[in-house]
């Protein structure tokens, strides 16, 4: 760690500006990937799946998309993805998906 | 233990986070080459996803140690199938060892308590972890001076509660094997907020297709302390009216005094005592021993306050809490999926916040909760969870989330799946 004051400037303003002024924070530069980490529970870790439920890594960030509008907007049938779907805005799918699409299957 | 200046002073410094990142960063400068320390109490879904979280994102950066004191997990999502007979304990059941791969040292031991001024974690054995964050995922234990008749062990190994999955699962399922046809198994449940809504509710499914195989003249009896079933209703009602109708009975608003567990009996706050064949009660819970025990259970002196940001804890700094000990924001349930999540938005914050890096100020969380009717169908509710600025809380995303149109097998396929995946991302 050569420089420590800027890292401790570096943390200390960063974390004033979470706590008191979210609507000036920075966004996390990591927003995808704790994005995605809602998924792992059933679909694996970084979307690799090791049971039925399909993997989501390596795929089409575009089919991605493609797959969770529709299960938002009721065109693809589903036993809970039509519900999970509809809690994420298309900034936030598309996030997720680009996040996915980059993962080793 | 130094807490309450503590406490005292992080409130006459208005500016505590700015406070107490310089702090960590100045030690951490002080010190030289020496990582960031973070130590884990709890390896279930809370904890053992913090863990393996920090350690995979941090890159190395952050020295992770896992603190457990049983020797295996053993999974609580789908302990009541072993209860009704179509999964072993060892099916449900996941060897430790599988983090040391992303760097987590994991110690076998029992956390007791922690020095929050010198920031050091005890345990039972008299060893000592120097954290600069730590985290602790107590689950729950049982407000135990409610029930008098359930203070020692004897009575609650005659009056099970088996409300942490392992040898009182096993205990349970053989008392209902070894129950006469034509007994009645009784399941209490405590007014809500309890681990898992919709556990009793599964348990009595599960009992109920049970005793339809093997013993078709015995009863479940729901006694719920509660005015309603608080979780999946219509779904569960539909069962117990339907496939199991004359196996199960439900009965509201039944809180209980005492338990006499030489008898096997429930005393009743109104109306007469009520006697069970197999009586299983789930004594009234709080936030686990370690977090009532060092004046963390800042709501209503049982559950745990947070900032929903960081899960740092309201009481001492630089403690997180995660999963059933936390005071619940709104309609968020205590279930393990919201604790394996809990775990990830937490892991996010303290990667940030030991690395100099921006925490996340849009946090979002999401629950599935699978419950298996039979062995086969299965029911679910799910939700999703956003951070709402001005409430400094989390909230449900309005229109998402719901129930299961009707019980159906193809979410049993998937319900184990969920395990399967769930328990990976975990312990693997």
């Amino acid at each position: 760690m050569p420089i420590r004051t800027s890292r401790f400037v570096a943390i200390a303003v960063a974390s004033a500006l979470a706590n008191f002024a979210f609507s000036q924070a920075p966004a996390s530069p990591h927003l995808a990937r704790n994005l995605a980490a809602q998924c792992a529970n059933c679909h694996g870790t970084n979307g690799k799946s090791v049971a039925e439920v399909p993997s989501l890594a390596g795929q089409p960030a575009s089919l991605l998309v493609q797959k969770m509008k529709d299960y938002r907007d009721g065109k693809l049938p589903a036993s809970i993805m039509h519900q999970l779907a509809k809690g994420y805005s298309d900034e936030q799918m598309a996030l997720m998906a680009d996040y996915f699409s980059r993962q080793p299957k | 233990m130094n807490t309450i200046n503590r406490r005292d002073f992080a409130k006459s410094v208005g500016a505590l986070s700015l406070v107490s990142a310089a702090g960590i960063t100045g030690c951490a400068s002080i010190g030289g080459a020496a990582k960031p320390k973070v130590v884990v109490v709890g390896g279930g879904y809370g904890g053992a996803t913090a863990a393996k979280y920090i350690a995979m994102w941090s890159e190395g950066k952050i020295d992770v140690t896992l603190v457990e004191r049983d020797a295996q997990f053993v999974s609580c999502p789908l302990s009541n199938l072993v209860l009704g007979g179509s999964k072993s304990i060892g099916d449900i059941s996941v060897a430790y060892g599988g983090l040391a791969k992303y760097g987590v040292k994991q110690i076998k031991g029992e956390a007791t308590g922690f020095d929050a001024t010198k920031k050091t974690l005890s345990l039972a054995d008299g060893t000592t972890l120097a954290y600069d964050r730590l985290i602790l995922s107590p689950g729950i234990d049982f407000m135990l001076e409610s029930l008098p008749g359930l203070a020692s062990a004897a009575a609650r190994n005659k009056v099970l509660a088996a409300w942490k999955a392992g040898p009182e699962t096993v205990a349970l399922r053989n008392q209902l094997v070894a129950m006469k046809d034509g007994g009645v198994y009784a399941i209490h449940i405590p007014k809500a907020p309890y681990r898992c809504p919709p556990g009793p509710y599964e348990r009595a499914c599960q009992v109920a297709w049970y005793f339809q195989q093997a013993k078709p003249k015995s009863k479940v009896i729901i006694l719920d302390a509660n005015e309603d079933v608080t979780s999946k209703k219509g779904l569960f009602t539909k069962a117990w009216n339907g496939q199991f109708k004359g196996l199960v009975e439900y009965r509201n608003n039944q809180e209980i005094q005492d338990v006499d567990a030489n008898t096997n009996t429930l005393k009743m706050t109104f109306g007469e005592d009520f006697k069970a064949d197999v009586l299983n009660v789930l004594p009234p819970m709080r936030a686990g021993n370690i977090a009532t025990q060092n004046g963390l259970n800042n709501a209503n002196n049982r559950w745990c306050q947070i900032d929903w940001l960081t899960y740092e804890s309201t009481a001492v700094p630089n403690v997180h809490i995660l999963g059933d000990a936390l005071q619940i924001a709104p309609a968020m349930p205590k279930s393990g999926h919201m604790a394996n999540q809990h775990g990830k938005v937490c892991a996010a914050a303290v990667v940030a916040l030991l690395t100099g890096d921006v925490v996340n100020a849009t946090p979002m969380v999401a629950n599935t909760c699978y419950s298996f009717i039979d062995d086969k169908n299965v029911v679910h509710v799910s939700s999703v969870h956003r951070y709402d600025v001005a409430q400094k809380t989390m909230v449900t995303v309005a229109g998402a989330g719901g129930l299961s149109a009707e019980q159906n097998a193809l979410e049993g396929v998937y319900a184990n799946s969920w395990a399967k995946n769930i328990w990976a991302d975990m312990l693997t």
